[in-house]
């Protein structure tokens, strides 16, 4: 029964990442649609950052001090001035450490 | 104009930097599996054959927490449908391969990969085999998958908890899209979707993540009306 589940799983997911690359002509969608799609990754990426900061294990709203928020907000200054993946993600990380190894113990 | 296989190194090297978050999030998705009570086999299946972090672990977790297989189905579903939308921009690039290429392709689109993708085909307008490079991305990150679950599976969760690595997910994804901050439209459509994940956030099916980006279109389409 797991195994079906998993399969069924796997040819859903599979679909899901085929359907719009082999399956539809792109002569199907509008000027405006393809417009939005440039919209992309501004409309989905939000999506998984915003809870993954606010809200903790548990799924409730962490407080305004949580290291997370702060760790978060370096990243974001020093991404936007780096413009480089790496420093944007260990100065977020470095802080988080610091704060929750240096200040919090 | 660059080779097929400059390109492909070059998307490996772009995604690259994700693997601070991917190795140690494959670790766990393979740890969490074998804690749960599943079969090694099983829980490495889930990276073969689902191949999406976070829904092969919401999936496991659902099954073990007694959930009908309706249900865990449902949501690797609801979490894996953004894939669609990766699919519709990126089939502007793929447009020209064969139908069985595309079947092929099809299998290695994850998020990383399509974020470093679509951002490296825009500034590079004249390439001739964009593929290689999605490529490059798709197969590097589904290799660094597959190793970090195996690991996870026989090695057990051996990152330290404490280090707190889980964090290391949002700042990747905060990596990809730091750079359209500049462009006032975009920042716009983030707010939406970020303030509509925090109200969604409780939706069944964890739909939240397919549910922000909808409203977020929604509502870019209204801006570029509006500016019209």
């Amino acid at each position: 029964m797991t195994w079906l589940s998993i399969i069924i799983s796997g040819i859903v997911t599979y679909f899901s990442r085929m359907a719009m690359i082999a399956l539809i002509d792109r002569d199907m969608l509008s000027s405006k649609v393809k417009e939005v799609l440039n919209y992309v990754p501004a409309a989905v990426f939000p999506a998984i950052i915003f809870p993954g900061v606010f809200f903790n294990d548990f799924g409730s709203l962490v407080e305004i001090t949580d290291p997370k928020i702060y760790g978060a907000i370096v990243a974001l200054v020093v991404g936007f001035y780096s413009r480089n993946v790496i420093s944007t993600i260990v100065s977020g990380l470095l802080s988080y450490w610091f704060i929750i190894f240096l200040i919090l113990k | 104009m660059l080779s097929k296989s400059r390109l492909f190194f070059k998307g490996t090297a772009a995604v690259l930097p994700h693997m601070l978050s991917v190795i140690p999030f494959g670790i766990i998705t393979g740890a969490i599996g074998v804690e749960l009570g599943f079969d090694p086999i099983l829980v490495y299946a889930t990276s073969l054959i689902i191949f999406g972090g976070a829904s092969q672990i919401i999936f496991m977790q659902l099954l073990s927490g007694g959930a009908s297989s309706l249900v865990a189905i449902t949501s690797v579903g609801v979490i894996n449908s953004r894939h669609l939308l990766y699919g519709a921009v990126l089939s502007e690039y793929l447009e020209k391969l064969s139908f069985i290429k595309k079947l092929f392709i099809s299998y290695f689109i994850v998020d990383q990969g399509f974020a470093e993708s679509n951002k490296y085909i825009k500034q590079n307008k004249n390439l001739s085999n964009p593929h290689y490079y999605i490529l490059g991305t798709g197969v590097t990150l589904w290799f660094c998958w597959q190793l970090s679950t195996i690991s996870g599976i026989i090695l057990g969760s051996f990152i330290p908890e404490d280090l707190g690595l889980k964090f290391a997910i949002p700042l990747t994804f905060l990596a990809i899209i730091v750079n359209d901050l500049r462009k006032l439209d975009h920042v716009f459509v983030m707010l939406v979707s970020g303030f509509a994940s925090l109200i969604l956030f409780d939706a069944p099916f964890k739909s939240y993540i397919i549910l922000s980006p909808i409203v977020a279109l929604i509502a870019a389409f209204i801006m570029l009306r509006l500016k019209k």
